[in-house]
């Protein structure tokens, strides 16, 4: 639902469906609603038959990458003498990202589930959530609901009376975004500083510990009960476009728009009608000028683009850009692109970790420039400089924060390359009424 | 497993399974530029300069951390690996301070040298660039942040090597720097290490600081003298002047590191109170004369000899033959410290014998004691005492009563009367010569400066002796007393200086 607002009719809330709804948030609550059935009948089941499901499912992980969560479950091979791990990706850090935030307020059991079925999937004792240091509510309702869980017999050594040992503890991080990158988080719940590590080894390999892991986002983990509650067919025919997307997907809607909030759509639902119709379109009076839709590491879609996007992986990269988070920045007509995207690239440069030379070094560079334009300071010589330092932070690092923080420059020189021009040549910035201040500040 | 074998630069190389395709290249010749892999330390493939495109591989792939597969083929100077170097090169330098003309470094400094070599010629960042202040970071080591280029070596080394994770990298981004845990140093005793790990001109050396350009340096293999583990290492000289140490690699001795004392303590190798003539009861004498006086002086007299631990092998093989002939007695005291390991390394410590060739002494006959004074003060009028450059520091008690005196060494030690026979030699940097290690390694040492005044090396001088004294020992060089050493000991058999070359080999 589009929480805070009503629900859309045009909406497919699964996952949203008790965003706002208090009772929800009991185990008591969870199991009036159908809660913790679908973790009965898979402790029923052999882990091959779960993880079948899922992959029929057609499930793909909803942290930005969109792996096939099955095949990324089939990594983990059951039985092989080593204690297995799962990581609960929940540090939701990419900016304009909340979604897994609401999951974890309103339905922390349905997380709980989703990680309890997932572990039995892939011979895993443990399940970790690392839950980003920010989010203080969440981390408050996910403490409780585990307390609650344990209590309850639905979590510890015999979990739901089946024998199987499942614990589930949660990690608060310390608010830093590279440690949603899987193989940081890895680093940092360790109690190490949060450096991407290098793969090969992939986590299923050597993870949490050096021991076989696997990393789902909050989102993704919270699909999995209601797929097999209501079975793969189900899932696999909320599609109204290419099926190798298939689901509802959570999207939050941030930035000039009418409506912000999180919403849940199926695959293939036109952007058009999600911008306009549900979200409520721009500001009285403005018009949108561009769209960020999957968080701030993806492409920046002009609204030509963004009208004609249909919303699921494929459609997405057909228009240019990336599904990644399903945090939808909203930006007007009254914003200046460039000191957008110097904020994004102010950002990456902040959350870099400093291993790599490309991203320690470029991503400030990078910040450096485009706030120097902005000020009205820029040349032309620069723009192509831009250009050429993305060039070299793209596809050369451990992670992708560097590549993540060249993109909206990318996108942006090549798709509002006018407003750059126009800081350029008027040396002002043309929205701003007050004097820009010194771009060394 | 049998090997692999791949393509690198047009040229078939053929390695080991499970090596990267950085020390592949190696043994075909082919340097794949890098900062932050060392063979020592683990691989944090981070300062993204070894990327090399590998055929079929979708991006470029970092040589020190991919490892070899067969029928692959690399171009390491392939238009886009070149590109991605040049790259790397710009963004390294964008804060780096340009500051070569007042580096330590400038001259040895890896950052230079890829530069010139695949570099922008100009920079396009026209941003001030960052600064943080230098800082102490205790022991001999200086951090100069604005040179750093946060490879990490340092860290790796004290936390992976040294075991004592001192170092770390502080704050994110552009801010990042290399700092130190609170209320920590760089006290280690192999804590230097750092400062030859490090690629650039960050981590720098209190003690050599201004002290040369790395381009007036000459340098020689050696052997560091100050302690039984035989570290090998290079002595750097500049104006016949010592000025630094540093280790030289040896997989058996002592991987690639140096600890700070053996690093520290050259200045002896310099010192200025040296004898440097010969002379015969205070009067300077020509070199047959003096050598005529000291056989004059051992004849019909008992010997005794109080030999330095520092001598090498040559020296001390000699002085046994003497002792042999004359029937006489031969000691040699041990200097101690506190034993240091490196915990990082097997086998491998500051040993508690301060002393280049404790082993040899021992092969060469000499009796351990720690009580020097005693045997000193017990010689009599029919004694006679040969000094080999041991000076028993720290010795007070009276003169030792014997007949004569003779001193075969680099200074006359103050209870040594004025009367002695002085017959002046060489310290070990102005000779070559080998030390047996405690391990019984047997290694080389060149010389790296000349010697003063008329000073000779001590194998030099006890051949004179031993042939005046009617003994055959015409060696004219260092190898060939090392050859007599190898015909007269077995356990030498087989060793020569061109078999030892600069690794050593152990006795048998």
């Amino acid at each position: 639902m589009g929480y805070p607002h009503k629900s859309h009719a045009r909406e497919t809330p699964i996952l949203s469906q008790h965003f706002g709804d208090s009772d929800a948030i009991s185990l008591a609550g969870w199991r009036q609603r159908g809660g913790y059935r679908a973790l009965e009948q898979a402790l029923g089941m052999s882990p091959t038959d779960i993880t079948n499901i899922v992959k029929e499912s057609g499930l793909r992980g909803r942290g930005g990458a969109g792996f096939p969560t099955g095949l990324k479950w089939s990594f983990m091979k059951v039985g092989d003498g080593k204690p297995h791990y799962l990581c609960c990706n929940a540090d939701e850090s990419e900016p304009g990202t909340f979604k897994d935030r609401e999951i974890m307020r309103w339905t922390p059991h349905a997380l709980i589930e989703g990680c309890a079925i997932a572990s039995h999937a892939m011979g895993a004792e443990t399940a970790y959530i690392y839950i980003r240091g920010e989010f203080t509510e969440p981390l408050e309702r996910m403490n409780a609901a585990v307390t609650e869980a344990y209590s309850e017999g639905v979590l510890g050594k015999n979990a739901l009376g089946s024998g199987r040992r499942i614990d589930v503890h949660v990690h608060k991080g310390a608010g830093a975004y590279i440690c949603g990158e899987e193989t940081a988080l890895m680093n940092s719940l360790e109690g190490r500083r949060g450096n991407p590590r290098i793969k090969p080894p992939f986590p299923a390999a050597s993870g949490v510990f050096g021991q076989p892991t696997t990393i789902n986002n909050v989102e993704t983990l919270a699909a999995v009960p209601h797929i097999l509650n209501n079975g793969a067919e189900w899932y696999k025919q909320m599609c109204l476009s290419s099926p190798k997307s298939t689901g509802s997907k959570l999207y939050s809607v941030c930035g000039n728009v009418r409506r912000p909030g999180t919403y849940e759509v199926v695959m293939g639902f036109p952007f058009k009608d999600f911008l306009y119709d549900l979200c409520g379109g721009p500001p009285v009076g403005r018009k949108f000028k561009a769209i960020i839709p999957g968080g701030a590491s993806v492409p920046i879609q002009t609204m030509e683009e963004a009208e004609a996007t249909l919303m699921d992986y494929e459609g997405f990269v057909a228009k240019g850009t990336m599904l990644g988070s399903g945090g939808v920045i909203c930006l007007d007509d009254t914003q200046c692109m460039v000191k957008q995207i110097g904020r994004l690239a102010r950002f990456f440069a902040h959350e870099s970790c400093a291993q790599c030379t490309q991203c320690r070094e470029g991503t400030a560079w990078t910040t450096k420039i485009v706030e120097r334009i902005e000020a009205g300071e820029g040349t032309t010589a620069d723009l192509d400089t831009l250009l050429s330092i993305a060039d070299n932070m793209t596809g050369k690092t451990i992670c992708v924060l560097s590549d993540s923080c060249a993109v909206p420059v990318v996108s942006g020189i090549q798709k509002f390359r006018d407003e750059f021009m126009a800081h350029i040549t008027q040396k002002r910035c043309p929205y701003r009424t007050t004097p820009a201040r010194s771009a060394a500040a | 497993m049998s090997d692999v074998t791949l393509t690198i630069e047009g040229r078939q190389v053929q390695v080991a399974p499970g090596t990267s395709i950085l020390e592949a290249a190696k043994t075909a010749g082919i340097l794949v530029p890098h900062y932050c892999y060392h063979p020592a330390l683990p691989i944090p493939a981070l300062c993204r300069m070894c990327l090399v495109e590998v055929e079929k591989a979708p991006k470029l792939m970092p040589a020190c951390q991919t490892a070899v597969a067969d029928n692959q083929v690399v171009h390491v100077h392939s238009a886009k690996a070149q590109e991605a170097r040049k790259g790397v090169l710009e963004m390294l330098l964008i804060n780096h301070p340009l500051d070569c003309p007042i580096c330590d470094q400038s001259g040895e400094c890896e950052l230079q040298d890829y530069t010139y070599a695949e570099g922008r010629a100009d920079s396009r960042y026209k941003e001030a660039k960052r600064f943080n202040p230098v800082e102490d970071f205790g022991g001999d080591v200086m951090y100069v942040a604005n040179r750093c280029i946060l490879c990490t070596r340092c860290v790796r080394f004290m936390e992976d090597v040294a075991h004592d994770p001192v170092l770390t990298v502080s704050e994110r981004g552009d801010r990042a720097l290399i700092g130190k845990f609170e209320g920590h140093d760089l006290t280690h005793p192999w804590a230097g290490n750092v400062v030859e790990l490090c690629p650039v001109g960050a981590l720098l050396s209190k003690d050599f600081l201004n002290k040369a350009r790395a381009w007036e340096l000459d340098r020689s293999a050696s052997i560091c003298p100050n302690c039984t583990q035989g570290c090998n290492a290079t002595i750097e000289t500049r104006d016949n002047v010592v000025v630094r140490l540093r280790p030289r690699v040896n997989d058996d001795v002592n991987s690639y590191f140096l600890c700070d004392q053996g690093r520290l303590d050259y200045r002896w190798l310099n010192r200025r109170d040296r004898v440097t003539a010969p002379s015969v009861r205070g009067q300077h004498a020509d070199w047959s004369l003096a050598v005529a006086a000291a056989i004059d002086a051992l004849a019909g007299r008992s010997l005794h000899v109080l030999a330095s631990p520092m001598l090498p092998n040559e020296a001390l093989f000699l002085l046994g033959r003497l002792i042999k002939r004359l029937n006489g007695k031969g000691w040699f005291t041990v200097k101690q410290g506190p034993e240091a390991p490196l915990d990082g390394v097997t086998d491998l410590a500051l040993r508690a014998d301060r002393a280049a060739n404790v082993k040899g002494a021992e092969l060469f006959g000499f009796t351990r004691t720690k009580d020097a004074a005693s045997i000193l003060t017990g010689l009599g009028d029919g004694d006679v005492l040969i000094v080999a450059d041991e000076e028993l520091a720290g010795y007070n008690g009276a003169p030792p009563k014997a007949g004569a005196f003779v001193v075969v060494g680099t200074t006359q030690p103050s209870w040594v009367p004025s009367t002695a026979i002085v017959l002046p030699t060489t310290n070990m940097a102005e000779e070559e010569g080998t030390f047996t290690n405690l391990r019984g390694r047997v290694q080389r040492y060149l010389q790296a400066k000349a010697a003063p005044g008329e000073s000779r090396p001590t194998y030099a001088v006890l051949s004179d002796v031993l042939i005046a004294a009617g003994e055959p020992a015409n060696y004219m060089l260092a190898s060939e007393v090392f050859a007599a050493i190898t015909a007269a000991y077995p356990s030498f058999a087989g060793m020569s200086y061109d078999t030892l070359a600069l690794k050593g080999a152990v006795i048998r």
